[in-house]
């Protein structure tokens, strides 16, 4: 199980743990209750380190060819969300491009997915000609374009979080800061004597940035953080609970290998204008027509739903529940999960474990929060 | 009023023949913030080591069982809005039921406070 740098101040704040992705990660410290509350009202720390970062350097239209969204028209400075789809359109992950220079780029991506990503992309964007072996060929003119590359720069790479309303005030009286970075934006500044890339981007629904840095900086940046009376840890249990209240997938549990960005419902985030890997696949798919569709749903009372509970219409099993959690925020049950393509639009639902529970439940749009600090 | 306790963490306190039961602050510790409480029916009659109740907290749904038999005889309604009262006071106000306690000889087999303090700390 790998830790993070971290991982001595998650110990020191009493963490509890749990696996994650191949790592041993902080589920919650004080409770998720009071994280989550602290994300939604002031600002919460998460360390995200175990979250795998690459750089590609080369043509953006290589990359353009791996992943489903449009690089080449990205400005250095912004991100975008996407996916890196198999050849049958399934998604192999879910990633953001930041363009950090005129052929450089940075991508995040899950951490227990990292590994393959890594693969595939580095299969995708090596050409032949550009194999170790080309480069120990001397370069005969200068002129000549670099050799693209991917580099892992995971393990040198902190990522923190700071999220929530109050998140801008504190990387400016904390960190001394300044910033009026839009969404899906990011810019480099000197934290700690370090350069690091601060990214307004984050997983919570929120005002809030992630924040990238040399791993030697990570406890450093962690506790100066933490100095901040506004700011509270918080681990990945109150992360699951601020996602889903936004209706985010989660990789591996609502999206997967054998699930298609248009049934996830996340078919704004493929640029069907380029060429990819899988697009074919995708659009011979959609022309047949999905075999499944995500819904969000409420549920009655208290009682949360979970994944892999069914999802019933008129007695009838329709599908699955891929994430569930009751709600803080709204005081009931939340999920996302597929049903069956082909039905007619329904609303009445219920959510079962085949034994005891039965919830009430409404399809409903997501997200389930609708005002948050998120574009403040 | 005597407390025992069960290898489960249920806890329950005799007085003669009744009894209250609930969930031990090891026990609430262990699950977190607790969201929701199914309680059982007053009324039902209960033989020790079955479900109870079913409660819910941010990571999981846990089963309750009996750690006496009994006849519940009251539920803590006040859980329903507010379960967290099961963080706050586990052993006071975030008890779950009453009970008319069937056997007499109850607390065989349950520990009494000292040793469930000994056995939590032997689960480290």
């Amino acid at each position: 199980m790998k830790l993070t740098p971290l991982y001595g101040e998650h110990k020191k704040l009493l963490a509890r743990f749990a696996p994650f992705g191949g790592w041993y990660m902080p589920i919650s410290y004080e409770g998720i209750l009071a994280e989550h509350k602290a994300a939604r009202e002031s600002a919460a720390v998460f360390d995200i380190c175990h979250m795998g970062e690459f750089v590609f350097r080369g043509d953006a239209a290589e990359l353009d060819s791996a992943v489903t969204r449009n690089v080449s028209s990205l400005p250095a400075g912004k991100s975008r969300y996407g996916f890196l789809l198999n050849d049958k359109g399934g998604i192999i992950d879910d990633l953001i491009i930041f363009r950090t220079g005129e052929e450089e780029f940075m991508i995040v991506v899950n951490a227990a997915t990292a590994e393959n990503d890594y693969e595939v992309l580095k299969k995708r964007l090596m050409s032949i000609e550009s194999q170790p072996l080309s480069l120990s060929l001397p370069i005969s003119h200068e002129s000549q374009p670099l050799s693209p590359s991917l580099t892992d720069i995971s393990a040198e790479t902190a990522k923190i979080d700071l999220q929530g309303p109050l998140s801008r005030d504190v990387l400016k009286e904390t960190l001394g800061i300044d910033t009026a970075l839009k969404y899906f934006n990011f810019a480099h500044f000197e934290i700690l004597g370090e350069k690091a890339m601060i990214s307004r981007t984050g997983y919570t629904g929120e005002l809030g940035y992630e924040i990238f840095i040399n791993s030697s900086k990570a406890v450093e940046l962690w506790s100066k953080l933490l100095s901040d009376g506004r700011v509270k840890a918080a681990g990945l249990g109150a992360r699951d609970i601020l996602r889903l209240e936004m209706g985010y997938s989660l990789y591996g549990h609502d999206i997967d290998e054998n699930t298609t960005p248009a049934e996830a419902g996340l078919d704004m985030f493929v640029d069907y204008d380029k060429d990819f890997a899988g697009k074919k696949a995708l659009l011979s798919r959609k022309a047949a027509g999905a075999a499944k569709k995500k819904v969000a749903f409420k549920s009655e009372g208290r009682r949360s739903p979970r994944a892999h509970y069914r999802i019933l219409s008129g007695g009838k099993d329709i599908g699955e529940v891929t994430s569930g959690v009751f709600s803080p925020s709204l005081s009931c049950g939340i999920g996302l999960g597929f049903v069956e393509a082909s039905l007619p639009v329904i609303s009445d639902i219920m959510i079962s474990d085949g034994g005891r529970v039965e919830l009430k439940a409404k399809i409903t749009d997501a997200p389930f929060l609708k005002e948050t600090s998120l574009r403040n | 009023m005597d407390i025992f306790y069960t290898k489960d963490h249920e806890w329950v306190k005799v007085e003669g023949r009744s009894g209250v039961m609930g969930i031990s602050a090891y026990a609430v510790k262990q699950l977190g913030d607790i969201t929701y409480v199914e309680l059982p029916e007053a009324g039902k009659e209960i033989t020790k080591g079955v479900v109870v109740c079913t409660v819910e907290s941010v990571k999981a749904a846990s089963d309750i069982y009996a750690p006496v038999a009994a006849k519940i005889t009251e539920v803590n309604s006040a859980l329903e809005s507010a379960p967290e009262k099961m963080n706050a006071s586990p052993e006071e106000e975030g008890w779950i039921a009453k009970l008319e306690i069937s056997d007499p000889d109850a607390s065989k087999g349950l520990m009494t406070a000292a040793q469930y303090d000994e056995f939590v700390k032997s689960l480290g």
